[in-house]
């Protein structure tokens, strides 16, 4: 087992990942920049490295500045969290050859389903049920195009291969807009992701997003852990997930949570991993998997009672899985909230000092926050200060403990959306479960319109 | 450790400047800190000299409570060198005058060398760390007056 680890992220998972660290006895060195040197977990740790200035470019994405840090402070692995370098094939490759263990998986996974269009491929072969689309890259040639589209049927959406996380993507209902949608979205995935490379797919209008948990060793043992329902979500972003996604049965869930057990042994994968799925009609479609730590491990940690960090740092250091599927069971239901330092209704960012912070408990509850009062919500990052999780026998259980939760907190100084989540914790819609991905900006739409 | 001992490294940490000294002998590990925070950066176990609280001035009465002159700050995470290589000169010692763009040191990472540029001109009035310390961004590494 290691003995330290350079936590190569900030925030809440910074901490999240020191505390699975400090359970298992194993040091921690934690970088930042220098908006984060009053950071909890900065000062709860071992040893503290400052990397760079505010800008992440300069300090969280600056990959010899962290692998330095694992240099002079002679750590062993380098765990880099979500977001930042986690799903950067050419990081992982430094770290490695460098002489530390990337927690996560292999370079060229990550190379793999960091290329959509891979992804597509690799799924289709592994009997992965996949969005019916392009085999492949959209050619040139604009009948080719113009083919393939009308196979495919109306309406269809035109994705970058190099982008993800609902990033670089464009829908098209009618074949005259069909061209000038591609070449607008080959511009921008040039501009952003450095690559013009774009794939189309089925867009599918009304469906949910249902996503599955694996974890897999490097011995080509490999278990899922069930799905998560990640469907309320703005402009690509998650709010609220859930766990067990409502009204999957167990046979189903089987079924898909095979596939994808057998997708991550033949591409010899390692470590955490998440399957992502459209679920539409009772048909659940791949959009794309994601190699690293998600935002919302803790649903999934709380229905199975595994520490998804910890097993990740075990598999990292050789260790073989210690459960097999059949040790996997779901139990209860858990709600995870994000709460963000954002106005609850414009959603402008709201950085800045907290004056007072009083954390919500009791049973089943979970908080997963590195701020506390006197902190400062520094202006750099994404406005995620923390997660509320709350767990309960059953999913009515899990959303009154979490009305509570959330009535119960308290943070002054700053604007949070915890307004915006107690709404939909009353939405009948929410309430009854199984809203789609568009459930909420059309929500947010129609209220906007009310109120003018 | 026995009780003598423990005392000594006590005193030592009394009287000097130190404000935390750690000392690992085979399974036995004592920390020592006197009063305050931590310092915000811990050396790794190879360096025997501990590295004094920047932020302690309480604890310090013989030195300055606040520097004089302009603090030049690590540009970067790595290994800090006075000299190109262990035979060589130090690029700047104190009392040395220094102007622009000339070397002040080598911060050593990943292996590379890099040649650090002063980015004023004066007089080399200390050199705040050790030789072959490890340094991170920001930290004051001399004071040019």
């Amino acid at each position: 087992m290691f003995e330290k680890i350079l936590i190569a992220n900030r925030g809440e998972i910074a901490l999240r990942i020191q505390r699975a660290c400090r359970e298992m006895g194993i040091r921690t060195v934690v970088v930042y920049s220098e908006a984060d040197t009053e950071a909890k977990y900065v000062k709860l740790a071992d040893e503290s490295v400052c990397i760079g200035p505010a800008p992440a470019q300069q300090s969280y994405l600056n990959i010899p500045a962290i692998i330095s840090a694992a240099e002079v402070t002679d750590a062993e692995a380098i765990h880099p969290g979500y977001g930042f370098l986690s799903e950067n094939a050419d990081f992982a490759e430094r770290v490695e050859s460098s002489g530390f263990v990337f927690i996560g998986p292999r370079p060229e996974n990550i190379r793999l389903m960091g290329d959509k269009v891979s992804a597509r491929a690799v799924m289709g072969k592994a009997g992965v049920p996949i969005v019916p689309g392009s085999d492949g890259v959209l050619p040139e040639d604009p009948k080719e195009i113009t083919r393939i589209a009308r196979r495919i049927g109306y309406p269809v959406l035109i994705k970058a291969s190099g982008g993800g996380g609902g990033r670089g993507m464009r829908v098209v209902h009618t074949e005259a807009a069909l061209q000038n949608a591609v070449v607008m979205t080959r511009s921008e995935a040039q501009a952003a992701f450095a690559n013009p490379a774009v794939y189309m797919e089925k867009y599918l209008e009304n469906p949910r997003h249902i996503e599955f948990q694996i974890l897999t060793d490097a011995h080509r043992n490999a278990i899922h852990l069930g799905e998560r329902d990640c469907s309320l979500q703005r402009r690509h972003q998650k709010v609220m997930e859930e766990a067990p996604a409502p009204e999957l049965t167990q046979r189903v869930r089987e079924r898909i949570g095979e596939r994808c057990v057998d997708a991550c042994k033949r591409i010899n994968f390692r470590g955490v991993g998440t399957f992502e799925f459209l679920f539409e009609n009772g048909e659940f479609y791949f959009i794309e998997m994601n190699t690293r730590i998600q935002v919302e491990h803790p649903v999934t940690e709380m229905i199975t009672g595994v520490d998804l960090v910890q097993e990740q740092i075990r598999v990292a250091a050789g260790e073989k899985l210690r459960q097999r599927q059949k040790d996997i069971v779901l139990r209860g239901h858990a709600i995870e909230c994000r709460i963000n330092a954002e106005d609850p209704y414009r959603f402008t960012p709201s950085p800045g000092k907290i004056l007072s912070y009083h954390p919500p408990g009791g049973p089943g509850i979970r908080v997963d926050t590195h701020v506390y009062a006197g902190y400062t919500v520094p202006p750099f990052y994404d406005s995620m200060i923390g997660k509320v999780i709350a767990y309960g026998g059953t999913r009515d259980q899990a959303i009154r403990r979490m009305r509570v939760a959330l009535s119960e907190m308290a943070l002054d100084g700053i604007q949070t959306n915890i307004p915006l989540h107690l709404e939909l914790l009353h939405d009948v819609n929410v309430l009854r479960g199984g809203v789609s991905i568009h459930y909420l900006e059309q929500k947010l739409a129609l209220e906007q319109k009310k109120r003018k | 450790m026995d009780l003598r001992k423990l005392k000594k490294l006590i005193d030592l940490v009394q009287e000097s400047g130190i404000a935390e000294l750690e000392i690992t002998e085979g399974e036995e590990r004592v920390r020592i800190m006197k009063g305050g925070a931590p310092a915000p950066f811990v050396a790794a176990p190879v360096y025997a000299a501990p590295v004094a609280a920047p932020d302690a001035p309480a604890a310090k009465p013989a030195e300055p409570s606040a520097p004089e002159g302009h603090v030049f700050k690590s540009p970067m995470v790595g290994s800090f060198y006075r000299a190109a290589s262990p035979e060589a000169k130090p690029f700047v010692s104190v009392g040395q005058s220094v102007n622009v763009g000339e070397t002040l040191c080598i911060i050593e990472a990943m292996k590379l060398m890099n040649e650090i540029e002063c980015d004023a001109a004066g007089v080399i009035k200390a050199i705040l760390v050790e030789n072959g310390q490890p340094v991170e961004y920001g930290q004051p590494l001399m004071l040019i007056g």
